[in-house]
């Protein structure tokens, strides 16, 4: 149907698409899916572009900005990022951002001449940090480098936190882990191993400036079955790898049973592979779709022969003359159109261990009630989404502690915000008072058909991680199974990424509606229409702009017929032909650069003074 | 010239025609012309068109001459048979072509100088014959590829990049195919493909000679205040003569057409034109009228535009040749050309 028929056709009077805001640093930052997806706003595309340069340092420094752990979330990272890419929209398979990250840090430089200088006359105050995780170590990375003295108390002899605890080594070895979380501890932390916080009163009564919370989540979740409590080969997932990392077990029964499947879940089954386990279980009480578990981490527990049941309802442990028998479980079908399960039968399975892995949660038993900071009915802490700050001025919270488990880069987003507010606290001034995010546009053009960047797009597929070999992989418990990246593959990926921050900006005073970036755009995302409602103009663009979450760009009405040049952001490749074949350059390539604010530049000239 | 070639990534929710190929199929070379020339509009309207019709892309014919305009057929349908020919000599090259296989569909892109001036008197005998072929005008008034002097087609005052008035009167495509007969004659603009895909869809679907006149802004020389020809210009002049609708033979028509002055022409080929004038007395296959309706809104400043006449009762080249229905092409060696004893026969019954 044409624009006439349309136009014949529609009721008027509905909400007419308003003119985009582009000042808002919101609408170009979405259109980079990836960053806008990633807790920490990693600027993903420009990193990669880096490697494709070849400036693994750069990239590094980049990353390290925003994530500060590249080289660990290079490896572990729950990549929100991929599921939102918008090259996964084209052709299913997002571009592998996580494996660059790693090859960003498997290639870099020397550093340390590179990371912000630590003041040697200290600001007089002193942070004290509950946990030496990955929220504790980015307030200490962001506050260090301000003068601050920050004292970490950690239970373990070791630090990193869940990082340590949780992951398994085959998949996070100890030497990158220490890399990083010693290029902090080396900014001058004062860090306290062997010293769990038993009271929270006794250590206010330290007097520090301010306290951080980065405990984590350390409680594993109970599955209260008959027998549970009659054998000790039944194990709490999280607790059974930290013992594990430390060397405390080495060895599994040959029949492993795994209750939950989520991505502890698929530690513990693919730790159980290297301990001596044969026969490996892992037990789902719904159907594939309504796993938790990552599908990465899915197929590499099932290539090392993982078996995956679905429909399995837990009902008792099996116990004969104080022995782990095995366990009992009904077996369920799965009702598509009720959303629920009904019961088949009940079916035996013999194990030799059982381990938990349905969730965990986090706990504070050593937290007086009666400090002023307010607890909510599940005894979680009631904590500001944005300040990070408790109920009582001075205390804050971050990581898994805050709102429960999330994952690595979610703690250190939760250090950055933190970091701002005790900074703010510290300096008197409220933790309110925030720096906005701001935008930096800059234009790419070269010349005549001349981009600053590489706006070609390359049809190759994503590229496939290599895998120690299955034998040799189970020798030890710490051989990493990834491989990382060749030189090859490295030059394949970064090519798929579409450089979704070089942004179409488009100036509608200068358009003359020639059609020419209409007729080039590969993937049909523009459109000149005369205005209407959004749901209305979405159905008649030049192709249907079928995802709601991808924005509509539209401009004010043009010079010469008074139409809105309208965008569809879903599939824009930002191949930049329309600005090549502009002949007025109403549409330019600008390379958006987010500009987030972190505790160093909201410092002012005093917090440097000693005071 | 572009950096890169079209990107080969595909909106998902492209459409195949019955031949199974997406518009995305039907695209040739990336353009070299300049950017925002309203001929890629015009190529992008033909893409569309061709693809719309399921025309397999072997068995049309792209002709042109010389020109930006002649540039074009590079430009689309890249699996298409394809000719460049002399400084306009398209049209006789089409003629020879036609001749030869009559099954091909004909495609011949020229612009206002290959056509009004160099080809002129070649267009004109292409008309009165009766090609079928669409034959398009990329008419920009200017000679671009020699840097924007005048062309024929320039209107009188219209002014050049220098701001020197034109002081000769155009040659209209339109008035001159009418008078010499021409079966189809309809003008369009390039920047607006709305109305400018029925009419090409119904020119390559005419039998015989489809006159596709193009108003097609150059933005390097003719884009400016006091040109005739400007993008603005023109979407303040242009009048739509008549609404095309082509409705093509296999297409099941559930509106009633015909209320508010439709007017319904069926093609040879069983295919239907709907018209619809928008002065509502506006008859297209009235050829006295529609010439001196052209006449009199020439004389407002206005540009006319839509199918403008259709005449399907005159026999293209191969009825008044009276040639076979098989193209000459298929038609045995022996029997085309039986040797030089039949020549002799021949000859002999003459003497």
């Amino acid at each position: 149907m044409g624009w006439a028929a349309v136009l014949r056709l529609m009721p008027w009077g509905g909400p007419r698409l308003k003119p985009t805001n582009t000042d808002d640093p919101n609408y170009f930052h979405k259109v980079v899916d990836c960053q806008w997806a990633c807790p920490a706003h990693t600027n993903v595309p420009e990193y990669i572009r880096l490697i494709a340069q070849g400036r693994y340092t750069d990239a590094y420094l980049l990353n390290r900005e925003s994530n500060v752990f590249p080289a660990i979330l290079g490896r572990t990272c729950d990549r929100p990022c991929e599921p939102a890419c918008r090259r996964g929209r084209l052709d299913g398979k997002p571009v592998a951002i996580c494996r660059l990250k790693r090859v960003a840090a498997d290639h870099r430089g020397e550093i340390g001449h590179l990371l912000p200088e630590i003041p040697k006359t200290k600001n007089g105050k002193r942070i004290a940090c509950i946990g030496a995780g990955p929220a504790s170590l980015t307030v200490a990375n962001d506050l260090l480098p301000l003068g601050y003295e920050i004292v970490m108390f950690d239970k373990n002899d070791k630090p990193g936190g869940l990082m340590r605890t949780n992951i398994p080594a085959f998949r996070l070895p100890e030497k990158v882990l220490m890399e990083e979380v010693e290029m902090i501890l080396n900014m001058g932390v004062d860090i306290r191993y062997n010293s769990p916080v038993t009271s929270m009163k006794a250590l206010l009564d330290q007097g520090f400036d301010a306290i951080f919370v980065g405990s984590g989540a350390p409680r594993g979740k109970e599955l209260e079955l008959p027998g549970r409590h009659d054998t000790d080969r039944i194990h709490i997932g999280i607790d059974w790898l930290e013992s594990i990392a430390f060397g405390h077990i080495d060895s599994v029964g040959e029949k492993v049973l795994i209750i939950g499947v989520g991505n502890t879940a698929m530690d513990c089954c693919r730790s159980s592979c290297r301990l001596g386990g044969k026969d490996i279980k892992v037990m789902a009480r719904r159907p594939r779709g309504f796993f938790k578990a990552s599908a990465w981490e899915l197929d590499d527990a099932e290539e090392e022969g993982v078996e995956i049941l679905i429909n399995h309802a837990p009902k008792r442990f099996v116990i004969e003359d104080g022995k782990l028998k095995g366990m009992e479980f009904e077996r369920l079908e799965w009702d598509k159109a009720a959303k629920n399960s009904k019961t088949i039968d009940t079916i035996f399975l013999p194990a030799d261990d059982v381990i938990l892995a349905i969730g965990q949660e986090n706990a504070f038993p050593w937290f007086e009630r009666d400090l002023g900071v307010e607890f909510n009915k599940w005894e979680e802490p009631v904590v500001d989404q944005v300040t990070m700050m408790s109920s009582r001025p001075g205390i804050f919270f971050g990581g898994d502690s805050a709102f429960g488990p999330k994952n690595i880069i979610w703690a250190v987003e939760h250090g950055h915000q933190a970091a701002i507010s005790i900074h703010n606290y510290c300096e008197g001034l409220s933790v309110t008072e925030r720096l906005a995010q701001g935008q930096n546009l800059v234009s790419q053009k070269m010349g005549l058909g001349q981009w600053s960047y590489h706006n070609d797009y390359n049809p190759a597929a994503r590229q496939k991680m290599q895998h120690v070999d299955l034998e040799w992989r189970f020798q030890q418990i710490n051989i990493e199974v990834e491989l990382g990246f060749s030189a090859e593959q490295t030059a394949r990926e970064v090519q798929r990424c579409l450089n979704c921050d070089i942004q179409t900006v488009f100036y509608p005073a200068r358009c003359i509606e020639c059609d020419a970036c209409i007729d080039i755009c590969p993937l049909l995302c523009l459109t000149m229409a005369p205005d209407a409602e959004e749901e209305q103009l979405r159905q008649h663009l030049s192709a249907p702009a079928t995802n709601l979450d991808q924005a509509l760009y539209a401009s004010t009405p043009l010079p010469q017929t008074k139409r809105l040049m309208l965008k569809d952001e879903d599939l824009c490749v930002h191949c930049g032909l329309c600005a090549e074949r502009c002949p007025t350059s109403a549409w330019d390539m600008q390379k958006f650069e987010l500009q987030i604010p972190y505790a160093a530049e909201s410092t002012t000239e005093k917090s440097c003074v000693p005071a | 010239m572009p950096s890169i070639t079209k990107p080969v990534a595909v909106h998902p929710s492209l459409k195949r025609n019955e031949l199974g190929l997406t518009v995305r199929d039907y695209e040739g070379s990336m353009s070299t012309l300049c950017a925002g020339c309203g001929h890629d509009s015009i190529t992008a309207a033909l893409v569309r068109a061709i693809w719309e019709l399921s025309l397999p892309p072997h068995m049309i014919a792209k002709l042109s001459g010389i020109g930006c305009s002649s540039k074009t057929p590079a430009y689309f349908v890249s699996g298409a048979h394809g000719f460049n020919s002399a400084h306009g000599r398209m049209a006789p090259i089409a003629t020879g072509a036609n001749a030869a296989n009559r099954e091909l569909t004909y495609i011949g892109i020229s612009g206002d100088g290959d056509s009004l001036s160099i080809g002129l008197g070649h267009m004109c005998h292409a008309i009165r014959r009766n090609l079928r072929i669409l034959y398009v005008i990329e008419n920009n008034g200017v000679y671009g590829l020699t840097k924007g002097q005048f062309s024929a087609s320039a209107d009188l005052g219209s002014r050049s990049k220098r701001k020197e008035a034109n002081r000769m009167a155009p040659i209209d495509p339109v008035s001159l195919g009418l008078s010499l007969g021409a079966t189809f004659i309809a003008r369009g603009f390039s920047g607006d493909k709305e109305q400018l895909v029925p009419i090409l869809k119904a020119a390559m679907t005419h039998r015989g000679f489809a006159l596709v006149d193009v108003i097609s802004p150059c933005v390097t020389f003719n884009d400016h205040e006091g040109s005739t020809k400007s993008y603005l210009h023109v979407r303040q002049q242009a009048r739509a003569a008549t609404e095309t609708d082509f409705v093509a033979p296999a297409t099941e028509i559930l509106a009633t057409i015909g209320k508010n002055g439709a007017v319904n022409v069926t093609m040879h080929d069983g295919s239907t034109v709907s018209f619809k004038g928008v002065p509502p007395d506006y008859d297209p296959t009235d050829r006295e009228k529609v010439f001196s309706f052209m006449q009199e809104r020439y004389g407002k400043g206005e540009i006319v535009t839509g199918l403008l006449y259709i005449d399907e009762t005159v026999p293209d080249l191969h009825e008044m040749s009276d040639t076979p229905d098989t193209a000459l092409i298929k038609v045995p060696y022996e029997k085309l050309c039986p040797g030089s004893s039949a020549l002799e026969k021949l000859q002999e019954d003459f003497r």
